[in-house]
């Protein structure tokens, strides 16, 4: 086997205590955070009906019992059933109004690391020149901006003033693509359906903006900090002696030297990324796992919290997962 | 002898730091020609190291080029902007730096270093440049095995020839070898400067061998020029340099390299401290240390005069 393929395997492996603890973690949260049946049945109700629900939730079972059922449910991919609304399947609730999330977290994410990229290379080239204070002052502006007032503004100017995009839903009615994937860009690409494609695009961009202003400051910091310290190393220094092109050494040997750090805030910034996309979301009518959650807290729906939890849990414990691997993949020394 | 190749006329440079103007060179006049080896040595802080990456225009922020000609096969360097110093960098002069441990990207492999430099500079495909690195890597003594290895598989000792061959690689005109050997153990030291001396001849490449080491410099080097507070105070052939050398300066540091044949040998040293060049004395700048200092050497600062022939001194007692 491959020194990667190795790594890759070990780092797979050390995931499995990783979600074990979170797991266990939820449930503790779960039980100490109030009771669901006096929130399915409210304050008053007779002693017999309680007990009913409580074994039909299994609630009555010794806290280990309970334990063990959670975990084996969530082996076979259970995450329980939904406490209102005809008890639907948890999992099928969220597969449904996730795809909304993936859609906004992905493009809001790329426009982020997009700008964030090259604000901060911009910076660091220009290093203590005007261009690069303004840059700084973007960094550091943008982090303390607030999602919903940035949705605002763009709103009122791009949709209000200007006409030029619509300010909420994700696309217009009555032109949702096949269902394929649920992501409408992707759905639309598939069926080339244009029309869709282009209303979807169109209800995406200012969502993604809102989402990835904030979110790119912090990597124009980063990138301006860690381009900083790359080209002052003796490696860059050799590059230039070799008379190599200057977009070569910033692009391919500065950037990618700088690039371990950046990935790492990447995996760290993914929480963020999903909270912020559930203010992003409800400032933008977006009928996503923001919105969604939102209303089922408000609703005590206790089992559809927890496996939305869960299900976010997961979702961070992977995406770190996978940027381990890229980090190995990028740079070598890591793999041994 | 040959054709000059290089010729540094009245170069100065200075680093304009918060604290003050440091001038690292000042007034620095030397010249060498086609396929010899100038050893430039000089304590620390003596701005060798600064006249060599001066040569390619690449000092670091704060320094810069002040005044002075770098004239390197009848062009001015100091002319020429950041493009066309790309067309002599690594092409024409290249350089080997002190430390191989830091001069490689840890994200790139060995081959594709050698690969990129000669592909940035001729035009070949691919699959000519990796031929051309492969045997650049025979040459310097790295199996072609290693080609797609990381640097952090190689010791410093190989690094440090993967720096020769990528120096090596466009066939240049001059090699500026900065104190390559002085972050490597003395057996690796001792390969490392067999291998550039075969090479120089293979290659037929000039070199300036800049090192603080003057036993080093004595191995390699056809001419010497010992630098003193960032300037020139000797300049000559080797033999004569290490028989009649005629600056104090040279006499003390020479008197001070230990003698492995005599025992009991009281290690000697040159008394006083380099000079902080923020505040360099007036006149001779080595007056201060210098036992033959007489009153007109706080005053004047003292030509650069040839002496013999090629043999060129700053001191004043030689008119």
């Amino acid at each position: 086997m491959t020194s990667l393929r190795i790594y890759v395997v070990r780092r797979i492996l050390l995931a499995i205590p990783t979600i074990l603890i979170l797991l266990t973690i939820v449930f503790v949260v779960m039980r100490v955070a109030g009771d669901p049946v006096s929130a399915i049945l409210g304050g008053h109700a007779p002693a017999e009906q309680i007990e009913r629900i409580k074994e039909q939730l299994g609630l009555n079972k010794p806290l280990y019992v309970q334990y063990l059922e959670y975990l084996w449910q969530l082996f076979h991919g259970d995450l329980g059933r939904s406490m209102i609304w005809g008890r639907r399947p948890v999992l099928v609730e969220i597969l449904e109004h996730f795809p909304a999330t993936l859609e906004l977290s992905i493009s809001a994410f790329i426009v982020s690391i997009f700008i964030g990229i090259i604000t901060g290379v911009h910076s660091a080239r220009n290093y203590n020149k005007p261009t690069d204070h303004m840059l700084r002052l973007y960094g550091i502006v943008t982090y303390a901006l607030f999602i919903p007032w940035i949705g605002l503004i763009l709103q009122l100017i791009f949709g209000v003033y200007l006409g030029w995009l619509p300010t909420s839903g994700r696309i217009d009615t009555l032109m949702e693509p096949k269902h394929i994937t649920g992501l409408y860009v992707l759905d639309s690409i598939l069926t080339l359906n244009i029309p869709s494609l282009i209303s979807a695009i169109r209800h995406l961009i200012l969502p993604s903006i809102t989402l990835g202003i904030y979110l790119s400051g912090i990597y124009t910091r980063l990138t301006r900090s860690n381009m900083l310290e790359i080209l002052r190393k003796d490696f860059i220094t050799a590059a230039k002696a070799r008379g190599l092109p200057e977009d070569t050494i910033i692009y391919k040997h500065a950037l990618k030297n700088a690039f371990i750090p950046i990935l790492t805030m990447m995996g760290l910034q993914f929480a963020l990324l999903l909270a912020g996309a559930v203010l992003t979301e409800t400032t933008f009518s977006w009928p996503g796992m923001g919105t969604f959650l939102a209303e089922r807290i408000f609703y005590r729906d206790y089992t559809t919290v927890q496996g939305t939890i869960v299900f976010f849990a997961l979702l961070v414990v992977s995406v770190s997962l996978i940027i381990d691997i890229l980090y190995a993949y990028i740079d070598p020394r890591i793999r041994y | 002898m040959g054709e000059s190749i290089l010729e540094v006329k009245g170069l100065k440079v200075y680093y304009y730091t918060r604290e003050g103007v440091v001038r690292a060179v000042d007034n620095v006049d030397f010249f060498m020609e086609k396929g010899e080896t100038v050893g430039l040595v000089g304590e620390s802080g003596s701005g060798k190291s600064t006249l060599g990456f001066s040569i390619l225009k690449l000092i670091p922020p704060p320094g810069k080029i002040v005044d002075g000609k770098i004239i390197f096969d009848g062009i001015d360097l100091t002319e020429l902007d950041e493009k066309e110093m790309r067309e002599i960098r690594g092409k024409r002069i290249s350089m080997v730096f002190q430390d191989p441990m830091t001069s490689l990207n840890p994200l790139m492999k060995i081959g594709d270093h050698l690969v990129e430099t000669i592909m940035t500079h001729e035009e070949v495909t691919r699959e000519e440049a990796e031929e051309r690195a492969l045997a650049l890597l025979r040459d310097v003594g790295i199996m072609p095995d290693r080609f797609h290895d990381y640097p952090h598989q190689f010791s410093g000792g190989m690094r440090q020839r993967v720096m020769i061959a990528l120096a090596l690689a466009l066939n240049p005109d001059i090699v500026i070898a900065d104190e390559p050997t002085s972050a490597l153990d003395v057996i690796v030291q001792f390969q490392i400067l067999d291998l550039m001396e075969r090479l120089k001849k293979q290659y037929n490449v000039g070199m300036i061998f800049i090192s603080h080491d003057i036993s080093v410099v004595a191995e390699i080097s056809d001419k010497i020029a010992l630098m003193y507070a960032g300037q020139i105070v000797e300049y000559a052939n080797a033999i004569p340099f290490f028989e009649e050398h005629l600056h104090p300066y040279a006499e003390l540091l020479l008197q001070s390299v230990p003698n492995i044949e005599l025992s009991d040998q009281k290690l000697k040293y040159i008394p006083g401290l380099p000079p902080d060049l923020l505040h360099p004395p007036s006149g001779c700048r080595f007056h201060p240390r210098c036992p033959y200092a007489e009153s007109i050497c706080k005053e004047k600062d003292p030509p650069l005069l040839e002496i013999n022939t090629g043999h060129f001194v700053k001191c004043f007692r030689y008119k």
